[in-house]
């Protein structure tokens, strides 16, 4: 039974849109018997800022993000596109070094996106869910192709008692999101959700699980509008349930 | 918003309404995607990511010593009897063409297929002198008969079904409708013919510049190529100065890449290698050669390091099959020859940021270009560089930045983003059963939010957030 400290960053869209997310994943951690914190003073990672072309504005809220989980021993992230941001792009804000810049160095090796600390510190892939039912695994952009996540939620669901993981053509393409892409160019993301949606169906699966909270907002917010049954999980929730 | 910082949402909006075009796009792209897929697979090319990065290395290695290069293939050309003509701009390059053809009075070009002669518009400035310039590539044949520019950098006529090109055939050489392409081909081949035998002199482009050989490399399917660089009088090869390689030992590692990127050919039909003019013992091939090297902007590329491998491109044209924006709308709506992802990085540095500020931010930043890039070309990083510099150059306004100044200063204020939070969850409507929301009425419909509700529902923000929920959860315990 693997135990310690855990300090989650829940995301600002789980903080403050979807915190079922941030419960389940605290449920899940904590069934395998770790202790978790929940430092109270964090916000965002920075990537709107980041990823508008503000990299001023993005360093502001890095800053912020390097004093909150300042000594934190493993930090756990809901999301690969927060987790990448965290772990790939703040050491490219500051001045090689610039204090920030040693400390986003240090950060980043004890930053890990949810699956990713399962398999990896946790070492396990079955966490003793239930959940009955098709899914299809989206695989969100950043997790993929930043993090290198690909097989690891998978192997996750493949544990899961009930669950049947039905894959898409389309797993790999992009959902449309791209943060501020999304309302920059809205017609453009709006086609691409419905493009991955067409794919979503085919597969027949009731339920969509990605392990990114953004990408499930775009997909949740296109199905509503078509009137689908088909809902979308994040992978904590699917893992959590029994 | 700044006035040019306008995307065409109109036309984009038309390509996106048009389900004939967006199944055209999207069939086309997912054949090309999958022919690649299984030509790189590790069981067909085990080496393919050592080739990518090999690929990348050479290419650096290139441009960062492109003085010694261009020097190195002047000589090289010139000792097999050949001319390099160096030219700064698109003018240049067409005041080389329009001289050369008055000086040994011919008037009947033809062309193979180059999307640097279609950076210069070649074919516009030599018909202004009463040039006739005729595409030889099937698909290029076709666009100039419908007097449209390149969908896709490989591909050119993608967008057109065979039923367009029954219709462009017909209107335009008065033959008898015909929707088979084996039929089609034909047709334009017999005209075709005519001009080969006919034309004086033959354009062609370069995949490749050998510079330790002088060698031009031409890669196609086609066959109209090797024709146009052999059958007339005088060739001229017409190539951006970053098509230079060291030697024909690294044709090894990019032709492996460039077919199995571009179409999953292991070899495209024909690989020519053409250096210089006809030798005395030799039967055929052109009585004069010249190769014209452009500039054109990219010695400014040049010189930033940080954006400088947008010049290690070898135009397989893989990142636009794999782009979700390129397969939403397609080529024409992008504003230069060059479309999708490597079009979005190049576009603005040839042109200067100023004049399409809104192009680099047309990407969600996927990242699938990135993946396919066969010269490992970073292009969401080119593009994160491109957005920073528009930003900071103003294009975008003073609205963007003050709200996200104001953002980030919330960010960086725990207690005033709980409460900002607290106020959105507070005066957000809340529809029945848990439904998101479809739509938002004054004061609620601020432009963003009115942006997103325009494609999707939106999810109203949590009644309670994590972070109140976690504590009474610890309370609790």
């Amino acid at each position: 039974m693997p135990s310690g400290r855990v300090s989650i960053f829940v995301t600002c869209i789980v903080d403050q849109v979807f915190p079922n997310v941030g419960l389940a994943m605290a449920d899940v951690l904590e069934r395998l018997g770790y202790d978790i914190e929940f430092r109270q003073d964090q916000t965002c990672c920075g990537q709107p800022a980041f990823n508008s072309g503000y990299r001023e504005e993005a360093a502001t809220v890095a800053r912020h993000f390097l004093r909150v989980f300042e000594g934190a021993e493993y930090i756990v992230v809901p999301s690969g596109s927060c987790g990448s941001m965290i772990s790939h792009h703040f050491e490219e804000l500051f001045e090689p070094g610039s204090d920030s810049h040693k400390e986003s160095l240090k950060l980043k090796p004890r930053v890990y996106e949810f699956s990713r600390f399962l398999l990896e510190i946790a070492k396990t892939d079955d966490v003793g869910a239930r959940f009955d039912g098709v899914v299809t695994y989206h695989d969100s952009c950043h997790a993929l192709r930043e993090m290198h996540i690909k097989n690891g939620p998978r192997r996750l669901l493949g544990k899961v008692r009930g669950l049947t993981l039905k894959e898409m053509d389309a797993a790999e393409e992009c959902c449309g999101f791209g943060g501020t892409f999304s309302i920059k160019f809205p017609e453009v993301s709006g086609g691409m959700a419905r493009t991955k949606i067409d794919s979503i169906q085919k597969t027949g699966a009731s339920t969509v699980v990605s392990i990114d909270s953004s990408c499930l907002m775009q997909l949740q917010g296109a199905i509503s509008r078509a009137g689908l049954p088909i809902r979308t999980m994040h992978l904590a929730e699917v893992l959590a349930s029994r | 918003m700044n006035p040019s910082d306008i995307p065409p949402d109109a036309a984009i909006h038309e390509t996106l309404g048009d389900p004939r075009l967006q199944t055209a796009i999207y069939t086309a792209t997912q054949r090309l995607i999958d022919h690649r897929k299984k030509a790189v697979a590790a069981d067909a090319l085990p080496a393919y990511q050592d080739l990518r990065a090999l690929a990348h290395r050479i290419k650096r290695h290139t441009i960062e010593h492109l003085d010694y290069y261009l020097e190195l293939v002047e000589s090289q050309v010139a000792a097999r009897g050949g001319k390099v003509v160096f030219c700064e701009d698109a003018n240049e390059v067409a005041d080389f063409v329009l001289n050369l053809a008055k000086e040994k009075g011919e008037r009947l070009i033809v062309k193979s297929k180059s999307m640097t002669t279609e950076e210069v518009h070649l074919n516009d400035r030599l018909e202004s002198h009463q040039l006739e310039a005729v595409e030889t590539d099937l698909g290029e044949y076709l666009l100039q008969l419908a007097h449209q520019r390149p969908y896709h950098i490989v591909a050119p006529a993608l967008h057109m079904t065979r039923y367009d090109v029954a219709d462009v055939l017909t209107k335009n050489l008065g033959v008898e409708r015909e929707v088979e392409p084996e039929k089609q081909t034909k047709i334009a081949r017999a005209t075709l013919r005519e001009k080969f035998l006919e034309a004086g002199i033959g354009i062609t482009g370069a995949n490749f510049v050998v510079a330790g050989s002088g060698a031009v490399v031409v890669v196609e399917n086609e066959g109209n190529a090797r024709l146009s660089s052999s059958a007339p009088r005088i060739h001229i090869a017409i190539a951006g100065i970053e098509k230079l390689i060291p030697s024909a030992k690294d044709l090894a590692v990019f032709l492996k890449l460039l077919g199995r990127s571009a179409t999953g050919q292991p070899l495209t039909v024909y690989t020519s290698f053409l250096s210089g003019p006809r030798r005395e013992n030799e039967p055929d091939g052109p009585k004069e050669f010249y190769l014209v090297l452009l500039d054109g902007g990219r010695t400014k590329l040049l010189a930033d390091p940080g954006k400088r491998e947008s010049l290690f491109c070898i135009r397989c044209g893989a990142c636009l099959n794999h782009c979700p924006v390129y397969r939403k709308i397609g080529g024409h709506n992008y504003p230069w020859v060059y479309s999708g992802p490597i079009g979005a990085i190049i576009t603005p540095q040839f042109h200067g940021i100023g004049k399409d500020p809104w192009l680099p931010f047309a990407s969600s930043l996927c990242g699938a270009c990135a993946e396919v890039c066969p010269v490992k070309i970073d292009i969401p990083k080119v593009l994160l560089k491109l957005r920073f510099e528009v930003t900071a150059s103003g294009a975008k306004g003073p609205g963007e930045r003050k709200a996200f100044s104001l953002w980030a200063a919330i960010m960086a204020r725990p207690k005033l983003f709980s409460l900002f939070g607290a106020i959105a969850a507070h005066f957000a409507p809340r529809p029945k059963n848990g439904a998101w929301i479809r739509k938002l009425s004054w004061p609620m419909n601020l432009a963003p939010l009115a942006a997103w509700l325009s494609q999707r529902d939106l999810p109203p923000p949590a009644a309670q957030s994590f972070r109140s929920q976690w504590k009474s959860r610890k309370a609790a315990r």
